[in-house]
């Protein structure tokens, strides 16, 4: 063998050269997340929550704020503890609230509510952290000074209690909830897209593509955006877990969702007040909660490992 | 013959990976004796650095070595860390190739020095400070005692080296492995670092591993040679022996790849084309007394100050038709700065920048794109310089997309295929990303990218310094093949004058954003007249043992000074400097000492 | 330093303005007032009432007296609790949320560091998937539902071994005994013990990665001096950065936790207070808080500079 042919077989690392179509970032992550267990259980548990929260209440026999005097906190019929005062029977297969509601429907009804907080809260705080860090990241300098200065301001801030304030001002308005929530989280994903623009902005192959003569938005549209889009999908999974415990907390201060709508923070409220004799009812939606939470912030971290430049 | 120090046999290093074993070095068995220095060289990929880590029991966790390390008879191999730590940072210490990152930035140099010598020898605090002066002295720190205070980040790159090297000698070791020592520094700075080595040698009798990818580094310091590929030592014998009779074909080729900066013309490789051949002498490019400063905030307890960095500071040059002009100099000479402000990709601050006829400056944004087809530029890291989310054929074809939209996209395709091919990659792979190739084959894709347009001037930034010396070579064949073909004028800029000594008509060298010499190539190599360029060029290391001997390297003594600093272009004419940092300074002027060849002011030697 | 730290209190006045600006404003634009939900009062009485609270004044003449009482440190009458003013109430509250948000954060830091180091020493051993898995724990789970259910299990159930029952008071405050603080703070530290903990254990096994670290065994170091003066110190900064959400997390946790506990702090008087329409009171808390917060985030700053010697403090 020629000495430049050893070269260049030395060289040469491809191994599957028959193997024309390229793997792309994007599907190299579909393949690690496929193959993480806990993201992958992660999402069929949650479409699972969803799917339930969505039709069931459709067909159940109780509705969300039918009262049954009979059965005022009883306890479901498989309930372990004989010390039960009563059983409430039926389908109520989580047993009976403080008012004789039916804790199973309420549970998925505070599901309904906490995932929709939870996904158009995020939708806010996505909209205003992405157009504000990338119009600090991009424009730069002075603009980028001041723009994150003030971040860095509002960081520093409790803003839980602007939240609180503003939710017992404007009588718990349920479309404030989002607006309010949504405005505390943006800040993070400002950050976030602010330093992802900025880093991305500084690459060789923006300058490349100036170079090939692409106009600022051409540049931005084909280079920044796909690849500022990968930390952005991380922290939504991740801001949406963020978002429901924030409801909920209102909620369980009562300056959320106001009775009969429920959910789960006002439920684990109401729960908390009736632990010592009525205990499924902080249970089960508690368990809900956290199961779901879990569920988010797994799928957060698989996306974070898949997407993570470092394992290329 | 004395008894080795160290005694390697049937060495393996293997690593596991997700999807399989990876089997680094392969039963490898050498010695090491008493004083002497041992070069090992190989190409990344080699297992050559992974060799030691896995001899020191330094392997990351999926990391094993099997097999026997004896040091004096003891087996190193298995034994406890506690065991181990008793030779390990005493008897044998080791150099790491990056100072800055190598060295723990939240401690003193002083503290990092003591600790290595507290914890093998238990000398009381002031006798080891006492050593540790010494021993920065004998690896000529300026200011010894006050580095001591001093942390990592406040260290110039060579200096940092200084450090790692006094602290690897503190313990008066028997074995000092050197691992890619000067691979970070420039090349002014390589020389002093390989002369403070070859005299700790000397004076302690230290014996030496050096590893390296550089022939020329090798070449000037060790006597014995092991050639490393793939995880196996290929070759070994004598430095003499390597280099003069090299036995295995890939020791030949390595020795042929690499560029020689006393040898203009490679055997067997292209060559670059004389000018007359390309023909035209018309005027393509002129640029005008071009600066580009960047304001710098300086420190200040309330309030910040801003400085001018004056990255290029007043550079004149022109370029014609199909010549290509060598840029070098060391990092933070301006050399990229004035690439970029030459494309405007950066805004200049003062000056012109003339193309065929017309002013840079005065072009608004469509003719400045039609512009952009005809100016080029090829980056230095090519895998950072392609969008990994796009496949190598949309990165090709980005300049034909944007600068050229009347094409059909079936016409865009056949171009880059076409330019695929003729760069030497398989045009099959014209959906494939770039993460799934090695640096050589993107820095190919780097290339076709900039030719696809046709341009007339193509700036190649150290396009070919990240690359292994065969896959440079290769790479170098292949843009002197286009530049015959298609006869585009190139700016290559490169801190490696051998490789430029090998594409460029006529060179110019920077020191501080300012021309010292400029002349043809032949001249600037055979009659170096500044003093800066005499000292760049002395420092260069040839991969030739019996030369390496002979030389002086180092005929620049000290540090690159701030470029805040205005006295710093004046290094070289001292008797015109204002002793004051903020003064306005007076600028050398170029002299045309023979025709063609420009010499900036300085004293006589 | 101090010309630094000096620059970084000026600065936090104009922060602090807004703050007050903001809430005073957004409570007082709000409808309904603090004296709606009591019986009805005749008119003149409670114009007069309104008078000797300045609440007949426009809003921005109210906010001036505000704003120079507060010059004098009078936070004014709380207007609920007819007998305090409110710097009485908070003189009475802060010490005790002080000395259990104090507690709580050093706790987590502690814990969060040992635990996060211990999770990178063993990476991808079963002690660090343990680690990680509690806390996952706890960030999922809120304060709201570890509160009762710690309450519950220790406060109601009991714990019975040995023949002994281990009993925890399940709320109030004794005058701050330890029995009384236990659950609290672990509730409160609870969910910064996870983050921390997996903050410290994601730069710890980059860090344990890192060159400077290779170098440190090199030198053959002994295995506790490479981690605890070369790899520790660099493993805490993304902690320091931390800080400063994390007292805000701390805060937020605290009303719940007093609430629940029925824990006599600021962040009751809060909750009850924004609920009231409590404006003077509200106005305080928050004021304390705030600045409670700006200071704490000027401490983390310095601490990061101290501990970072790149960084220089600019």
């Amino acid at each position: 063998m020629s000495a430049s042919g050893i070269v260049a077989r030395n060289t040469e690392v491809i191994e599957r050269a028959f193997d024309i179509e390229g793997r792309s970032l994007w599907t190299d992550a579909r393949r690690r997340l496929v193959k993480n267990r806990a993201a992958l259980a992660s999402i069929i548990v949650l479409s699972v929550i969803a799917l339930v929260a969505i039709v069931v209440p459709f067909f159940w026999p109780y509705g969300y704020a039918d009262i049954d005097y009979a059965n005022i906190a009883c306890a479901p019929d498989w309930w372990p503890g004989g010390d039960a005062a009563c059983f409430a029977g039926g389908w109520h297969i989580f047993g009976m609230d403080q008012n004789g509601r039916d804790l199973f429907v309420r549970v998925l009804y505070g599901a309904r509510v906490s995932l929709s907080v939870g996904v158009v809260a995020t939708l806010v705080s996505l909209l205003i952290g992405v157009t504000y860090g990338a119009v600090a990241g991009f424009v730069g300098g002075r603009v980028d000074e001041l723009m994150m200065r003030l971040v860095d301001v509002l960081y520093s801030l409790p803003f839980i209690f602007f939240v609180i304030i503003l939710m017992v001002v404007f009588n718990q308005n349920f479309f404030l909830l989002f607006v309010a929530i949504g405005a505390v989280e943006w800040l993070t994903m400002a950050r976030i897209v602010r330093g992802q623009t900025l880093s991305t902005k500084q690459k060789e192959f923006i300058e490349a593509a100036r170079a090939a003569g692409l106009g600022t938005f051409a540049t931005i549209r084909r280079h920044v955006i796909p690849n500022v889009l990968g930390p952005v999908v991380v922290y939504v999974t991740l801001t949406i877990p963020t978002v429901i415990l924030a409801e909920s907390f209102l909620s369980f201060l009562g300056l959320g969702i106001q009775d009969p709508l429920t959910s789960w923070g006002v439920l684990i409220a109401d729960g908390k007040d009736h632990m010592e004799t009525a205990p499924w009812m902080l249970i089960f939606p508690a368990l809900f909660m956290a199961v779901t939470l879990f569920c988010f912030n797994f799928i957060g971290d698989g996306l974070r490992d898949a997407l993570d430049p470092k394992d290329r | 013959m004395s008894k080795p120090i160290l005694q390697i046999r049937d060495f393996n290093v293997l690593f596991d990976t997700h999807d399989q074993e990876v089997h680094a070095v392969r039963n490898l068995a050498f010695d090491i004796h008493e004083g002497e220095c041992v070069g090992i060289v190989g190409e990344s990929g080699s297992g050559k650095s992974q060799l030691f880590l896995g001899a020191l029991g330094l392997l990351t966790a999926n990391g094993r070595a099997t097999g026997s390390v004896k040091y004096r008879g003891k087996e190193l191999l298995g034994l406890p860390q506690r065991a181990l730590n008793k030779v390990r940072g005493s008897k044998i210490t080791m150099i790491f190739q990056d100072p800055l990152t190598a060295l723990t930035p939240h401690m003193t140099i002083g503290a990092q020095m003591m600790e290595a010598l507290r914890t093998h020898q238990h000398v009381p605090y002031a006798e080891a400070q006492k050593r540790c002066l010494e021993i920065l002295d004998l690896v000529r720190m300026s200011e010894a005692r006050n580095r001591m205070g001093q942390y990592p980040h406040e260290l110039s790159g060579g200096m940092r080296q200084r450090v790692m090297i006094a602290m690897a000698t503190v313990c008066a070791p028997d074995l000092l492995i050197a691992d890619e020592p000067t691979t970070a520094l420039d090349v002014t700075v390589q020389a002093q670092i390989l002369e403070i080595m070859r005299d700790l040698q000397k004076e302690l009798k230290t014996a030496i591993v050096l590893i390296s990818h550089d022939m020329g580094v090798i070449a000037g310091m060790a006597d014995k040679v092991q050639v490393m590929r793939l995880g196996e030592v290929v070759e070994s014998g004598t430095a003499d022996e390597v280099f003069y009779a090299p036995k295995h074909d890939y020791t030949r080729a390595l020795l042929d790849a690499m560029p020689r900066i006393d040898r203009p013309v490679r055997e067997g490789h292209a060559i670059l084309q004389p000018l007359s051949t390309i023909g035209a002498e018309t005027q393509l490019l002129d640029v005008e007394d071009l600066k580009v400063y960047f304001p710098i905030k300086t420190g200040g307890l309330l309030f910040s100050k801003t400085k001018p960095l004056r990255a290029v500071d007043g550079v004149s040059f022109s370029l014609r038709q199909g010549e290509t002009l060598g840029i070098v100099g060391e990092s933070g000479c301006g050399k990229s700065t004035l690439a970029r402000a030459v494309m405007k990709l950066i805004a200049k601050t003062h000056g012109a920048v003339v193309w065929a006829g017309r002013d840079l400056a005065d072009l608004q944004s469509p003719d400045m794109r039609n512009l952009r087809k005809e100016l080029q530029i090829v980056f230095q890291d090519p895998l950072a310089s392609l969008d990994p989310r796009m496949t190598i054929g949309e990165s090709i074809a980005e300049p034909l997309v944007s600068l050229r939209p009347e094409l059909s996209r079936a016409d865009v395709q056949d171009e880059v295929r076409s330019m695929m091919s003729r760069v030497g990659l398989d045009p099959a792979w014209i959906n494939r990303y770039p993460h799934e190739f090695s640096g050589g084959q993107n820095q190919r894709v780097g290339i076709a990218r900039a030719m696809i347009i046709k341009p007339k001037l193509i700036v190649c930034d150290e396009a070919v310094s990240a690359l292994d010396a065969s896959i440079q070579s290769q790479i170098v064949d292949l843009i002197l093949n286009l530049q015959a073909e298609f006869g585009m004028s190139m700016i290559f800029i490169s801190h490696d004058l051998s490789v430029v000594r090998q594409v460029a008509h006529r060179v110019m060298v920077l020191y501080l954003g300012r021309i010292v010499e400029l002349a043809d190539r032949n001249s600037i190599y055979e009659d170096p007249r500044h003093p800066y360029t005499r000292a760049l060029i002395a420092a260069v290391p040839v991969p030739d043992p019996k030369a390496e001997r002979g030389k002086p390297h180092v005929t620049l003594a000290g540090e690159l000074p701030s470029p805040l600093d205005s006295r710093a272009q004046l290094t070289f004419l001292q008797s015109k400097v204002i002793d004051d940092p903020d003064a306005e300074q007076y600028r050398p002027r170029l002299i045309e000492v023979a025709t063609g060849h420009f010499v900036a002011e300085h004293d006589a030697a | 330093m101090w010309p630094y730290a000096i620059r970084r209190v000026l600065g936090a006045i104009p922060t602090l303005l807004i703050i007050i600006a903001l809430t005073f404003f957004m409570m007082h634009i709000a409808p309904g007032g603090p004296f709606d939900a009591q019986r009805h009062l005749p008119p003149e009485i409670e114009h007069n009432i309104r008078a000797a609270y300045n609440l007949d004044k426009p809003v921005w003449e109210q906010f001036l007296i505000y704003l120079g009482r507060l010059m004098h440190g009078d936070l004014g009458p709380s207007f609920k609790n007819h007998d305090f003013t409110v710097s009485q109430l908070i003189e009475v509250g802060l010490p005790v949320s002080a000395k259990l948000g104090i507690s709580a954060i050093l706790l987590a830091i502690a814990l969060g560091i040992s635990l996060g180091t211990i999770a990178a020493l063993n990476q991808n051993k079963a002690t660090d998937y343990g680690v990680m898995g509690l806390a996952m724990i706890g960030i999922t789970i809120p304060t709201f539902v570890t509160a009762p259910v710690l309450a519950l299990i220790f406060g109601i159930y009991g714990l019975h071994f040995f023949g002994h029952d281990f009993y925890l008071p399940a709320g109030g405050w004794n005058g701050g005994a330890l029995a009384n603080m236990i659950l609290p703070i672990t509730v409160l530290a609870l969910p910064q013990v996870a983050i921390i903990s997996r903050l410290v254990r994601g730069s710890m096994v980059e860090v344990l990665r890192s060159n400077y670290v290779r170098t440190a065994r090199a030198k053959g170091l002994p295995n506790h001096t490479v981690i605890l003066r070369h790899a520790l110190r660099a493993a805490l900064l993304p902690v320091v950065s931390y800080l400063g959400p994390a007292i805000a997390g701390l805060l937020t946790g605290s009303l719940i936790v007093e609430t629940i506990f029925g824990i006599p702090g600021i962040g009751r008087y809060f909750v009850e207070g924004a609920i009231n329409r409590d404006y003077t009171l509200v106005m305080g808390v928050v004021i304390c808080y705030a600045a409670f917060v700006i200071f704490l985030n000027l401490i983390a700053d310095i601490l990061y500079a101290l501990l970072d010697p790149r960084v220089r403090f600019a």
